[in-house]
């Protein structure tokens, strides 16, 4: 055990000769929004202006959450609603501020086998793909986009856990592994814009509906509660969660855009 | 002095059967036998190397650690360190507790004595069979020990090198180290030795001076030696 | 192209520093299984070549458990940084150049061990001066331990956090690149580390061959 704490010591001091000079935060977030790109146009504009360096540990939403819980995170910033609010109704979070929202789009094969392509009713969609089981990717990881796949799937009137057929499949990955296994299986599959966007490996596959209502994925964005963890940098955590919500940094948002279109939509109330 | 050294009823698994024998300084001892009569398990018990499985082997002084000091052994394959001839020899004296001050010196010593000086800072392993087997008795040498094991010194050497090892080994036992040597080579014994143990199946079983050994052995199996028709145990 | 050759950079950086903790530790540990006897002896040996098959994510998940505010090492503050990778990757690799050092050693002692104790060297000490002794055929140990630490993803993913510009390595980039189907990115990429490794390897045969010639 001496011989353990003797190693830490020494990576303590590994680690603080290159970070001690460095302000930073830990933000636990989504792999959607970084694949996305958002943070590689939004946080350098946050550190020029405060000189806070922003680290994106970017996860499933229930693992981003699960972080904050266990303090390794002073921010929190997903799109799954009813969890934040539990979040923060369960104390591990201070406040949840919307940010700002994007859409989710159903992509599937060109020959589109469900006959959905064009529509923009994605329940009735679904309703159709589960009728002709037509093969569907979900990405069955406690995402928030997994979250909101099963939000629709019940919207549709389908217990999908109970329903779910060989036509089916979850692969318990990111959005990007989600995508391939979708484009190498000619699968319909719930995605994303910005993922979308920036996805290269497309194959077969097309944006069959988009432009619904219930398409829409807000975001949310918390402070990790330092009463129940002391050493969350609270100053600096809430000087981005400050900056996010402020007209300035909803403008960022706003001007982030892939190919000439708007990603992310941003919504704070003041 | 820790000599002499006496052996009382020592046996090693079915290899040495009970035996007693006293070793004492002065006369360079051989101990002759065929292959597989166990010379060299009695050699290693004597120095250490092997517990006996029964038996008591008791040198003279205290201590485990002057008992030690007091022998070295050289072995019928020198096993040397990926090191100059000089720095396996330093090794050797470090060992021994030689304050590093005096270690090169007596270090150069002892390969004067052998007559590789010149090879001093080659890599140990790079020198010929004969040579490595010289730096081995160097660095036995350089210990200054009061008993010298030898297990088959010059079995795995052609004739001229075999000459240059018995040539050390004669001015070692000239210098008052006690010999204790096994060899297989009737002609080795009789040029090296004062006093003959004739080991046969782990067994003792005839002592005596080396003429009288070579003129009239006193046993059957000593006899059958001495002419060449032992077989092979 | 500075952003790749940071990655480079850390991939090293945090490989390297593990084999070097990860020999620090593993040598005298192999060495000292090899020369020792104990009870249990075959047992730890059984177990140590084992632990050579560690899964990295496995790794990676109990050093996260380790790590995290919420763990019993969590008031370092170490999580999501090189130097947890650096930890993670040095418990993957100590098994492997201690298995490997063990047998070496155990192998080479079967030819040194009679010589040095006649000249009082045992136990660890005794141990040690083989460890230096075969020091170019534990070259081979270590560039095994190199070359797992390099190649794996899981381990430094999950207690790394993959942050841009702070804990991306050569793996986890491949691994993003491809999760976001940039493939030919991705491939690039892995070519260099391969290449990368291969290098290192060659410098590593030259030296030891050259080496031995000199030793003998």
């Amino acid at each position: 055990m001496g011989l353990m704490r003797f190693f830490l010591a020494l990576s303590l001091c590994i680690s603080f000769s290159t970070e001690a000079q460095q302000r930073f935060i830990t933000v636990a977030s989504t792999t959607s929004t970084e694949q996305s790109g958002l943070f590689k146009h939004l946080l350098p504009l946050f550190e020029k202006k405060t000189g806070i360096q922003v680290r994106v540990v970017a996860l499933g939403t229930g693992q981003s959450l699960d972080m904050g819980k266990r303090g390794d995170s002073d921010v929190v910033f997903v799109h799954a609603r009813p969890l934040e609010e539990k979040f923060v109704a369960d104390g591990y979070g201070v406040r949840r501020f919307a940010v700002m929202y994007n859409d989710f789009v159903l992509a599937g094969p060109k020959a589109d086998p469900a006959k959905v392509a064009g529509s923009k009713d994605i329940v009735a969609a679904l309703q159709k793909i589960k009728a002709a089981q037509a093969p569907f990717a979900s990405r069955g990881d406690n995402s928030g986009t997994h979250f909101a796949e099963l939000e629709l799937w019940k919207a549709a009137g389908t217990d999908i856990a109970k329903d779910k057929g060989p036509w089916y499949r979850d692969t318990g990955s990111g959005m990007g592994p989600t995508l391939n296994t979708a484009s190498g299986m000619n699968a319909y599959v719930l995605t994303d814009r910005g993922t979308w966007l920036s996805f290269k490996n497309r194959g077969e596959l097309a944006i069959s509906v988009e432009g619904d209502r219930r398409l829409f994925n807000q975001y949310g964005v918390i402070l990790v509660n330092p009463a129940k963890h002391p050493h969350v940098k609270k100053e600096m955590g809430q000087a981005f969660v400050d900056w996010v919500i402020s007209p300035e940094g909803q403008k960022a948002i706003a001007d982030y855009k892939i190919g000439g279109e708007q990603l992310f939509f941003p919504n704070a109330q003041r | 002095m820790i000599l002499p050294l006496r052996l009382e009823g020592i046996s090693f698994r079915q290899i040495i059967a009970p035996l007693s024998l006293e070793i004492a300084a002065g006369p360079s001892t051989i101990i002759l036998g065929a292959n597989g009569a166990g010379k060299s398990v009695l050699m290693r018990l004597m120095h250490g190397l092997l517990r006996p499985t029964s038996g008591e082997i008791a040198w003279q002084g205290q201590g485990e650690e002057r008992i030690r000091r007091g022998q070295a052994m050289v072995f019928q394959r020198p096993v040397m360190l990926r090191r100059s001839a000089l720095a396996n020899i330093l090794y050797a004296l470090e060992l021994a507790g030689v304050p590093a001050a005096g270690r090169e010196r007596q270090a150069m010593d002892a390969l004067r004595e052998v007559g590789l000086t010149e090879v001093a800072h080659r890599p140990a392993r790079v020198l010929s069979g004969g040579e490595q087997q010289r730096l081995a008795l160097a660095r036995a040498w350089a210990l200054h020990p009061e008993v010298l094991f030898l297990d088959e010194p010059t079995a795995n050497l052609d004739p001229g090198a075999t000459r240059e090892i018995e040539n050390v080994i004669k001015a070692f036992d000239a210098s008052g180290t006690k010999i204790v040597m096994s060899t297989h080579n009737l002609g080795q014994a009789r040029r090296l030795g004062d006093e003959v143990l004739f080991i046969h199946q782990g067994r003792l079983i005839e002592r005596a001076a080396v003429d009288t050994f070579f003129r009239r052995p006193a046993s059957a199996e000593a006899a059958a030696f001495v002419k060449g028709e032992l077989p092979w145990v | 192209m500075s952003e790749l050759g940071g990655i480079v950079a850390l991939s090293l950086t945090v490989s390297l520093l593990a084999v070097l903790f990860a020999s620090l530790l593993g040598l005298p540990l192999g060495a000292a299984i090899a020369v020792g006897r104990f009870p249990g002896r075959r047992a730890l040996i059984v177990l140590l070549n084992a632990l050579m098959g560690l899964p990295p994510v496995v790794v990676g998940l109990l050093v996260y458990l380790l790590l995290s505010r919420a763990g019993p090492l969590g008031e370092f503050g170490l999580l999501f940084t090189p130097p947890a990778m650096v930890i993670a990757q040095t418990i993957l690799v100590l098994p492997i150049i201690a298995a490997l050092c063990r047998q070496s050693v155990e192998d080479a002692w079967v030819e040194y061990e009679e010589q040095l104790r006649s000249l009082g060297a045992h136990g660890l000490s005794a141990a040690l001066t083989l460890v230096w002794d075969i020091r170019f055929s534990l070259v081979t140990a270590v560039l095994a331990g190199l070359g797992r630490a390099l190649a794996e993803v899981g381990a430094v993913i999950i207690v790394g956090g993959n942050i841009d510009g702070v804990t991306r390595v050569m793996t986890t980039t491949i691994a993003l690149e491809t999760s976001k189907g940039d493939l030919p990115l991705a491939l690039s990429l892995g070519f260099i580390l391969i290449s990368l490794v291969i290098l290192i390897n060659a410098v590593a045969y030259l030296i030891k061959e050259a080496a031995q010639r000199r030793y003998g």
